[in-house]
């Protein structure tokens, strides 16, 4: 053994401590000013429309967290975010862009729905069996997804879009006809096409604390963001995820399967997805009765949580909550005068900013590889 | 049975049916173009459908502002190319995953639109229709192909347009080579992702035009739902056309039949259940794109970035 020779460490250029500092800070520079440049274009929008953005963000504060009660509601819409936001990341790790969760969030509500007012048994039973068989609806729709990419060569990011705007019409045609899940109740809304409300006993529990109340899907959801940063980080499973994801050559040769593992994940991408439309009318979305319009793009702004925490599952909590804060918090916004798609407009630019940074950092990576392979001919 | 044929052969006889076949899948031939071209050089530009609503929008800011048709036309183009920029530089000058870009830049239209039309109180009308003499005589498709509104016109020269630049010019021979293999194309001195962008750029200028023509050519007014989704099935044109412009064409038309079949059912007083209708295109979509993909080769680097020195 002796005679085998260490390779020589390879030549590194520019370890001083500046050549460490000096990136980082400007990584977080170029950060800030993206950051910042969003900002920016969201504070001139509002004041060309003739307001001032310091009552926006006061309203927003106010709608988000100060206001009575408005923090629970928060934590209320920041759960269904966040388990879309896992299901993404699961799908962006592997490699596969589910953007169709919009679509699987209103299977997963549905089959929440048919177990609730469809099915008899004890509440409990009921509500933990609606909350799976969501998580397996918004799953096996993903699945298709999954079936068309592997079979034929459909790209998932097209077929699960599409699937989106079938669910819509799954659901509205579920929620009009009398034998699927309309609500016959002689005693209901005038004209209404919406499910019979969810029994009292099959809706999650309602937390009270602080004067603040929320249903228990937050606290569902964290946990599952444990488990899943758990599981893609720590586990041989989810090492298998991301050798496919990151090069899926290399997965085949040590025998990670395409097909077989893209499916689970997207399986496990839609079923979170489902999960958390299962949550979202067992916490009393739209009260507990599923209609046409029940998603309200919880599923698109769930997904650009997941890309705003660049994949990382914890990092997704926090970006939940800035979220779902300006969702509720937009709420606020017609006493000022505001129209609340501003905050739509915000979103998209703190994605667009935060895409830049990585990609910067990319380039420079490259420039420097490619200028020390240089150094060495 | 008897019944449901003798609906088929009335609906499939209705001029008015060819007609807005015509008019809603006129609508998405401009996206679909522009997108064939975008994929050809190897991008799937999902923001074609941010390029349709902003086309849609500026026009009708180009059109409030100076009453004139062409004008609202020409600034459609520039909205549909500002979000063309936005895609292309972020995701072939920088390296930003393209998918993700196109998202966001279409949430961000979306956004951005509503915000907008909502503090703007923005006018349109429709473009007046001009009968081409004798091509508009012909009986069932005359009227439909050939008495529309004016901007409709403009599709027909742009189909062969993005032909001769595809398949006759070097540009686009670049193109469709940087589609197929990047590294070689690099190797011979080609700059890839220049050329992808301004493959996008093209997307960008139809997807502009065609947001344009959806208000001033068809509804005379702005809505904020009025692209609502199609232009992704602009990008299952193309897949149902197997990356073939006689093909995407064809697509662009059997999605506008059944669009206009489902219009059509109502006025002629059949009843169907509306939600299954409205599923209908996308259904096709995907059962067309589950059928179709394989016998046709997708261009070879379909989706995948190009960096120097990373395969």
């Amino acid at each position: 053994m002796s005679e085998i020779e260490a390779p020589a460490e390879p030549p590194v250029a520019g370890r001083s401590i500046a050549g460490r500092w000096l990136p980082a800070l400007e990584m977080t520079f170029i950060y800030l000013l993206s950051i910042g440049g969003a900002l920016l274009i969201s504070a001139v929008l509002v004041s060309i429309t003739g307001n001032s953005w310091q009552t926006v963000f006061g309203a927003l504060l106010d709608g988000a967290l100060l206001g009575p009660g408005r923090w629970g509601e928060t934590l209320a819409v920041a759960a269904p975010m966040l388990l879309v936001a896992l299901g993404m990341v699961i799908g962006v790790k592997a490699g596969l862009f589910n953007i169709g969760q919009e679509g699987q969030l209103l299977m997963g509500a549905m089959a929440m729905a048919f177990v609730g007012t469809k099915l008899d048994g004890p509440g409990g039973l009921l509500l933990i069996g609606g909350l799976a068989l969501g998580m397996v609806a918004g799953g096996g729709y993903a699945a298709l997804a999954a079936v068309m990419r592997f079979r034929r060569g459909v790209p998932e990011v097209i077929s699960t879009l599409l699937l989106v705007f079938i669910a819509f019409q799954v659901v509205g045609f579920a929620v009009t006809t009398d034998w699927v899940l309309r609500d016959l109740d002689p005693g209901r809304p005038s004209r209404a096409s919406t499910s019979a409300p969810l029994p009292d006993d099959v809706r999650l529990p309602i937390v009270h604390i602080f004067g603040n109340e929320f249903p228990v899907g937050i606290i569902i959801a964290l946990i599952l963001a444990g488990i899943v940063a758990f599981m893609l980080n720590r586990t041989l499973w989810g090492f298998r995820i991301r050798v496919l994801g990151h090069n899926p050559k290399v997965a085949h040769k040590i025998g990670v399967g395409a097909s077989r593992m893209g499916t689970r994940a997207l399986f496990l991408s839609g079923g979170l997805a489902g999960l958390a439309g299962a949550v979202m009318l067992s916490g009393g979305g739209s009260a507990y009765r599923l209609s046409p319009g029940f998603s309200t793009n919880i599923g698109w702004q769930g997904l650009l949580v997941a890309l705003l925490a660049q994949s990382r599952p914890l990092v997704a909590i926090p970006m939940a909550l800035l979220f779902a804060s300006l969702r509720t918090g937009a709420g606020f916004l017609a006493a000022t005068g505001v129209e609340r798609k501003i905050v739509d407009v915000v979103q998209g630019l703190l994605v667009l900013a935060l895409l830049v940074p990585p990609a910067v950092q990319l380039i420079r990576e490259r420039r420097r590889a490619v200028a020390s392979v240089g150094e060495e001919s | 049975m008897g019944d449901f044929f003798s609906a088929l052969a009335d609906i499939f006889t209705s001029p008015t049916m060819y007609g807005s076949a015509v008019r809603l899948g006129g609508f998405i031939a401009f996206a679909a173009l522009g997108e064939l071209v975008a994929e050809k050089a190897g991008t799937i530009n999902i923001s074609v459908e941010g390029s349709l609503l902003a086309g849609a929008f500026t026009g009708t800011i180009g059109y409030d502002l100076t009453k004139s048709i062409s004008f609202g036309l020409a600034a459609g183009i520039v909205g549909g190319l500002m979000v063309a920029l936005i895609q292309a530089n972020l995701s072939h000058r920088l390296t930003a995953d393209q998918f993700i870009v196109g998202l966001t830049a279409n949430v961000l239209v979306l956004g951005l639109a509503g915000f907008l039309s909502g503090n703007l109180d923005l006018v349109a009308r429709r473009a007046d229709v001009l009968e081409i003499p004798v091509l508009s005589d012909i009986p069932l498709i005359g009227p439909a192909l050939f008495g529309q509104t004016w901007p409709t016109y403009l599709l027909y020269p742009l189909v062969p347009l993005t032909w001769w630049l595809l398949y006759k010019t070097r540009w686009g021979l670049e193109v469709r080579a940087v589609g197929e293999n990047p590294q070689a194309s690099d190797l011979s001195g080609i700059d890839v992702n220049k050329r992808r962008r301004q493959a996008i750029y093209y997307g960008g200028i139809l997807a502009g035009l065609g947001g344009a023509f959806l208000v001033l050519g068809q509804i005379g007014s702005f809505d904020i739902g009025a692209v609502g989704g199609r232009g992704f099935i602009a990008i299952a044109a193309v897949y149902f056309g197997g990356w073939t412009l006689f093909g995407t064409m064809l697509g662009a038309l059997v999605f506008g039949l059944a669009d206009a079949f489902r219009l059509a059912l109502p006025v002629l007083g059949y009843r169907l259940n509306a939600q299954l209708l409205a599923a209908m295109p996308y259904v096709l979509t995907l059962a067309v794109m589950y059928l179709i993909t394989k016998p046709f080769r997708q261009p070879a680097a379909l989706s995948r970035p190009f960096i120097r020195g990373l395969r």
